[in-house]
């Protein structure tokens, strides 16, 4: 259930972001998380509500997107999207491969109402 | 309505302090290993074994993670180096504040190797960086052979995968050739040794491996002092 410590590190990096924008209300966050991240997108989810209750932005929405492992092959050169974890090349079967991406957990925007007027950044 | 692009990670204060930890174990020749495993699986038993075995002139201090109670620290302290419990109190993973905050605590320049025992956990540890050389996994024998298919970003993320309890595969069904080939089908090329703290299988191998990463900390460490 590190869910919840992950919610509340969302919530905290929205309120830096937010400090180049004075007068904002955020919306929507949008966020990344890699199948290598080991977070569990239901459980984010109802922890990002429960964090969010008794704040100013109970209505923020949260869209996490799940991002598919993809590995690079150091043998042939294919870039190939790894299933049941599956490390191994597809093309031509080398163990050989590197992780392009899957184990991020990122941010990926930040929807913000400004009432008219755009962002402005400080 | 507006979109603003966003580029840093989720846990960037957690990746701040984990770099800056990094630096200073580099900067002091430490070696930081990050042991990861469910509650039960031979954690503790192991570093009490490697505390036993190691030349007592080897500078070692151990973090030892729980959600409650003191009893790793104590079970550790036994054996004369420095030990320290991080009590979390209800959560489920070590953070590198935490490390911080208990490794004020030490002079850095008197630790050759710092073991840092995770709270019994396979998934949450994965996810928090504590600036640690290797993360490790361990996994016993009577936990079943398709952990690393269910657990994958622990293995994904481990150098090193200890199989644990070996002394007790005779009496469980567990295939120790199939979960490696499923670690490896997760990590290909990942290390793995088999061991047993009751019997002490296999902890020359464990020992060795200590022992190379050490040397190499500590190498790493004259080259940076030598630019």
């Amino acid at each position: 259930m590190h869910e919840l410590s992950i919610a509340e590190s969302i919530l905290k990096g929205i309120r830096t972001e937010l400090l180049r924008y004075p007068g904002a209300r955020p919306t929507k966050v949008g966020v990344r998380i890699g199948e290598l991240a080991a977070v569990d997108v239901d459980s984010l989810t109802f922890c990002f509500e429960a964090v969010l209750k008794g704040t100013e932005w109970e209505s923020l929405q949260l869209d996490a997107r799940v991002c598919k492992q993809v590995r690079s092959c150091a043998d042939c050169g294919a870039e190939f999207e790894v299933v049941d974890y599956n490390a191994e090349c597809p093309k031509c079967a080398s163990s050989n491969t590197t992780l392009k991406s899957g184990d991020e957990l990122d941010f990926d925007y930040l929807e913000v109402d400004t009432d008219g007027t755009p962002a402005a950044q400080v | 309505m507006e979109r603003l692009p966003l580029k840093s990670k989720v846990l960037n204060e957690n990746q701040i302090i984990a770099e800056q930890l990094r630096e200073s174990y580099r900067e002091h020749g430490i070696l930081c290993l990050n042991l990861i495993s469910s509650p039960g699986s031979g954690k503790t038993a192991l570093l009490e074994r490697t505390l036993a075995s190691l030349d007592p002139a080897t500078r070692v201090c151990v973090l030892t993670g729980d959600i409650q109670t003191d009893n790793d620290a104590r079970r550790l302290a036994q054996y004369g180096f420095p030990v320290q419990q991080i009590t979390t109190g209800g959560t489920c993973h070590l953070d590198g504040r935490m490390i911080e905050r208990h490794l004020a605590e030490w002079n850095l320049d008197d630790i050759d190797l710092l073991f840092i025992e995770n709270v019994g956990n396979l998934v949450c540890p994965s996810s928090y960086d504590l600036g640690e050389a290797s993360k490790i996994v361990l996994l016993s024998v009577t936990e079943g052979d398709d952990k690393p298919l269910k657990y994958p970003s622990i293995f994904f993320k481990s150098d090193l995968f200890l199989l644990t309890k070996i002394d007790l595969l005779p009496y469980v069904p567990f295939s120790a050739e199939q979960v490696e080939e499923n670690a490896r089908k997760v990590h290909p090329g990942m290390e793995i040794l088999r061991t047993s703290s009751t019997t002490e299988g296999g902890l020359e191998a464990w020992l060795t491996w200590l022992k190379q990463r050490m040397k190499l900390a500590q190498q790493g460490a004259l080259a940076a002092a030598g630019k």
